[in-house]
């Protein structure tokens, strides 16, 4: 693998976890708990598909190959995709919503910092941009976690089912494989064992802080970085793909 | 000082044009019709999200989903700006929320219309969103100080959504065949529909006089409506497409086209409750709601949580 070509691999999977978590988020507009937070999720889901579509955009520029954005993401099958198996997982009630964002945004937000100091310059400049944006997400997660966590009962054990059925995802979030290897080499990666030391830390204070309990000895799931996923992730591209490959001729 | 006094200040405010503000003595009526208003167009704002939000997880391309989810949190702004404005007239979001879940309050009856293709998404912000922007614009200048200032920053953003609207439009008519029949189709369904937005002809609406005291309005309904016509048409005629009119004529003498009415035996259908989508978007907005009780105890019980804690420390 060349360098060129682990470039592009690794700039998929970002832009496509951004894109599918975007498309869950963008599943609750209009249909939030109130329009304060309406409105709040919305903005996130947009800051997410944004920084997806600047991704997937170098993507198809390192590729070379003639592909678009739009290319990259309406005419890809789910085994053609990377994202982290986290975010194609159901939005569930709300606290499930705001669990699984929370431990991404604390992710996100390690990981844009690092990626921030990348050798490519296109990549470092997309990390500035979104890691203003990732601040402010997690802020407003983590203060939601807080609140159900302790909150009232029903909100306490709604947000401590999530935590506990989400857990088995994040074990990927920190995989590496032969396109790290490369990339980290020169410079271009983020070192996921730094940002996993840090995630840890940061996500056990706030589980701590908002009374949930934190799974220990969790099997962890895999598959993402192979283009293997769970069964939502069809349905979702079924959905989202649906109109440019019933006119695969039309421009939009 | 007694109540004419009071009114004298209030017509006089009225009279030169200045902005009545949430502290001022107003009329009862005044009062009443404000609140009515402001709180259907607050609601037409977050019923609006619906059909519009149908087509966030479809949209067609990353362009056109950005766009979309920004203008669909512009209406939900719109809606804040809107209740925040009625509120200060002394009712609480609460209630006026309530009088929209148990179908006591209205809504834009356009938002009772399904968007079926993506050409309708188009069609929604360039007629729906040009159609509001003919009837709305006048309230930026409208008496009551909260309600004028939020429809500037209402009126701005509702340009935009009718450009992107319009955008989304011409990619379709100067697309493919089958786009271009997508384009048409949208048209078609909603052609009508967004003619209803000016209200029943002025025959049988005679223009309240106190709304025109008040600045709430400016032109009649019909006025608005042939104002509409004459500045869509030519738009029409740009992206190639036929407004699904046979009467449709120009006719110099009035400097105006010459129009069908819309159904208006199906205008008051949908207003009261048999529209295609009445009963789903009530049902949505009772799911959200109930569905969001929980949460928002939850942060109620957070906040008292921890306000106590700090009572104690
Ligand atoms: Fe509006
Ligand atoms: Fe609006
Ligand atoms: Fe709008």
């Amino acid at each position: 693998m060349t360098t060129q070509e682990a470039l592009f691999q690794y700039t998929l999977r970002l832009g496509d976890t951004n894109l599918i978590l975007g498309q869950r988020l963008s599943e609750w507009t209009g249909h939030g708990p109130f329009l304060e937070e309406d409105l709040a999720l919305t903005n996130i889901a947009l800051d997410i598909t944004g920084t997806a579509k600047s991704l997937l955009e170098y993507a198809a520029t390192l590729e070379g190959k003639g592909r678009t954005e739009d290319d990259l993401a309406y005419f890809r099958n789910d085994r053609q995709y990377f994202n982290a198996q986290i975010t194609e997982q159901p939005n569930g009630d709300y606290a499930r919503t705001i669990v699984r964002q929370a431990i991404i945004d604390c992710f996100d937000f390690y990981f844009y910092t690092e990626l921030a100091k990348s050798k490519d310059e296109t990549l470092a400049g997309i990390a500035q941009k979104s890691i203003k944006e990732v601040t402010y997400h997690l802020r407003h997660t983590s203060s939601w976690v807080e609140r159900f966590g302790d909150g009232t009962e029903e909100s306490h054990n709604k947000a401590q089912t999530a935590v506990n059925e989400l857990w088995q995802y994040t074990g990927e979030l920190f995989e590496m494989n032969e396109v790290d290897a490369i990339l980290i080499k020169e410079g271009i990666a983020v070192d996921l064992k730094i940002v996993k030391e840090k995630w840890e830390k940061h996500i056990t204070e706030l589980l701590e802080k908002s009374t949930l309990t934190k799974p220990e000895n969790v099997f962890m799931q895999t598959g993402s970085r192979k283009g293997i996923h769970t069964e939502h992730l069809a349905y979702i591209l079924a959905e989202m793909q649906a109109l440019p490959r019933m006119f695969p001729d039309a421009k939009w | 000082m007694e109540l004419n006094k009071f009114e004298d200040v209030f017509e006089g405010k009225l009279a030169k044009n200045e902005m009545v503000e949430p502290k001022d003595w107003m009329p009862d009526n005044y009062r009443k019709h404000l609140i009515r208003q402001i709180s259907q167009h607050a609601h037409s704002e977050i019923v609006g999200m619906l059909p519009e939000g149908n087509w966030i997880t479809r949209a067609p391309s990353l362009r056109s989903k950005v766009v979309l989810l920004a203008k669909v949190q512009d209406e939900g702004g719109h809606g804040l700006y809107l209740y925040t404005a009625a509120e200060t007239l002394g009712v609480s979001r609460d209630e006026l929320l309530n009088n929209l879940h148990t179908g006591k309050a209205k809504y834009s009856s356009i938002f009772n219309y399904p968007t079926l293709t993506w050409a309708d998404i188009g069609a929604v912000g360039w007629l729906v969103d040009g159609a509001a922007i003919m009837n709305q614009v006048m309230l930026q200048r409208t008496s009551y100080g909260p309600y004028a200032r939020a429809m500037v920053r209402i009126c701005k953003e509702e340009s935009f959504h009718q450009r992107q609207g319009f955008e989304i439009m011409t990619r379709l008519a100067f697309g493919t065949e089958d786009q271009k029949a997508m384009a048409q189709d949208a048209l078609n369904r909603w052609w009508y529909p967004t003619m209803m937005m000016f209200g029943p002809p002025d025959a049988e609406s005679p223009n309240s006089e106190n709304a025109m005291k008040w600045r709430i309005k400016r032109e009649t309904n019909d006025q608005l409506r042939q104002k509409f016509v004459n500045q869509t048409v030519p738009q029409v005629e740009y992206l190639g497409l036929t407004v699904p009119d046979a009467n449709l004529k120009w006719n110099e003498a009035k400097k105006g086209y010459d129009y069908s009415e819309p159904n208006w035996v199906e205008f008051k259908n949908v207003i009261s409750g048999n529209g295609p989508c009445n009963k789903e978007r009530l049902a949505a907005r009772n799911k959200a709601h109930d569905e969001g009780a929980w949460v928002r105890e939850a942060a109620q019980a957070f906040a008292k949580k921890r306000k106590e804690v700090y009572a104690a420390a």
